[in-house]
């Protein structure tokens, strides 16, 4: 969501690329666009637009993403 | 009606000059045929919003009308203003829409009521099952990020249902925000149904199973639209009714303050003026920040809060001018109502669909000690104005 913007810099969404086995669910799941698939492996286009749903996380087969946002 | 030869009941009618004496009897034969009735049961009666029974392997299957009513209809506006939300719900489990088979599509949903009208209304052309998953009656997204809309549930719910016996296909599709709750890997492992990810709007299913169940980017993305946003706001309202109450008894007590110790007359007149100002707050930042939220400038909301609830206090000060002695007496209303404004703008962020909570605790750290401070500062500025 580009139009809409909160804070930068917050997030605490993490991706271990070598973990990624390239499934490519976390880009179908995010609400956002902050994954993108580059060479069979996510990477993280938009950290910014991450709001710390949990939606990539809890659908990654390989726990190559992490997110923790306390407790919100 | 006695000339109705057909009738099996025409040798009963004691028919004198064309009139019927037993009209009731005919009603009752037509009764008894009718496909919805013949599953009463007593002290049960058939949700509105049922119109017939889909017979099934494991027994009839409730087959819901995917046109909403005028009571459906009232009732989503009367739950848009927060009255009754959170007992507004169906029943979990299995039901159908059209003329659905083994070979058709299986739709998870939340049972909140205004999620099932939702989705029930956009099914019209299709032939599908929908399995309401029990999440409190509270919506897809919400409940998945409370744990509710989870993968147990879902589990839980296919198994009750034994969707394997209504459906050849081993697949269901689950809204995408349900995948906050929902791991695709773990409903397999333990059901051994796919999970296939839906669009985030039910008004996009019809188009995403004619592409064989393939969204498109748009169908991936969560819109903060104007309309969207200003559908919250009586809720935004609502919820700080009680507070709201509690904020307005304090200030006719505050107002009454001054030199004679406490003044009834003065609690009231300057009491009235403060209570303006608490509306204005309150409709600055739980409506207007809402409405005109990517036009106010800045990133967070309590600071959005702060210009709108300025510019609104301005105008207050502006039309109540003749209600306003001393300049401390308009510094502390303008105070005030900026606060009021920038708490509820701030508020505001747990209903928006892209602040994370890494970013709302950030930004509550920085704005309440700030909104503490001017809610003194104008508490203080009153209380000099009586003087």
């Amino acid at each position: 969501m580009k139009e809409f913007r909160h804070l930068e810099a917050v997030s605490t969404l993490m991706l271990d690329e070598d973990k990624c086995i390239g499934c490519s669910l976390c880009t179908e799941v995010c609400p956002h666009h902050v994954l993108e698939m580059h060479q069979n492996k996510a990477r993280i286009v938009d950290f910014n637009g991450c709001m710390e749903c949990g939606a990539c996380v809890n659908n990654c087969p390989s726990g190559a993403l992490a997110v923790n946002p306390g407790v919100g | 009606m006695s000339t109705n030869k057909n009738s099996p009941l025409k040798k009963t009618h004691l028919s004198t000059s064309g009139v019927t004496l037993m009209p009731a009897m005919e009603k009752v034969k037509d009764n008894c045929c009718d496909p919805v009735s013949i599953h009463e049961k007593p002290g049960y009666s058939l949700c509105p919003y049922v119109d017939g029974f889909i017979t099934t392997d494991t027994g009839p299957v409730p087959r819901i009308k995917t046109k909403l009513s005028i009571h459906d209809r009232i009732s989503t506006l009367i739950v848009r203003c927060g009255i009754n939300r959170n007992q507004y719900r169906v029943a979990p489990g299995l039901y159908g829409v059209g003329q659905p088979d083994k070979t058709s599509e299986v739709l998870v949903t939340a049972n909140f009521k205004l999620t099932f009208d939702h989705l029930r209304k956009e099914l019209a052309p299709l032939n599908a099952w929908i399995l309401v998953l029990d999440t409190r009656g509270i919506n897809v997204w919400c409940a998945a990020g409370k744990g509710t809309f989870a993968t147990r549930e879902l589990v839980n719910q296919i198994q009750r249902a034994d969707l394997d016996k209504i459906v050849d296909h081993k697949r269901v599709i689950v809204p995408q925000l349900g995948a906050t709750g929902v791991s695709a890997r773990a409903v397999k492992k333990e059901s051994c149904f796919r999970v296939v990810y839906g669009p985030v709007r039910a008004k996009d299913i019809p188009k995403f199973l004619e592409k064989d169940r393939k969204a498109t980017a748009s169908m991936r993305t969560v819109t903060f639209s104007f309309v969207e946003r200003i559908v919250l706001t009586p809720v935004e309202l609502q919820i700080v009714l009680k507070p709201a109450l509690i904020t307005a008894l304090i200030l006719f007590i505050l107002s009454g303050l001054g030199p004679g110790f406490f003044s009834f007359s003065g609690a009231w007149s300057r009491g009235v003026t403060a209570l303006a100002f608490l509306l204005t707050g309150m409709v600055s930042g739980a409506v207007i920040t809402p409405a005109l939220l990517p036009y106010i400038p800045g990133r967070e909301f309590a600071l959005k809060g702060i210009i709108a609830g300025s510019l609104t206090g301005l105008a207050m000060l502006g039309v109540a001018s003749s209600a306003i002695p001393s300049f401390s007496a308009g510094l502390a209303l303008f105070l005030f109502c900026l606060t009021i404004s920038s708490f509820l703008a701030m508020n505001f962020t747990g209903t928006t669909p892209f602040t994370s909570p890494s970013g709302v605790e950030k930004e509550m750290k920085r704005h309440i000690p700030i909104q503490l401070i001017t809610l003194v500062l104008a508490s203080g500025l009153w209380l000099y104005s009586a003087f």
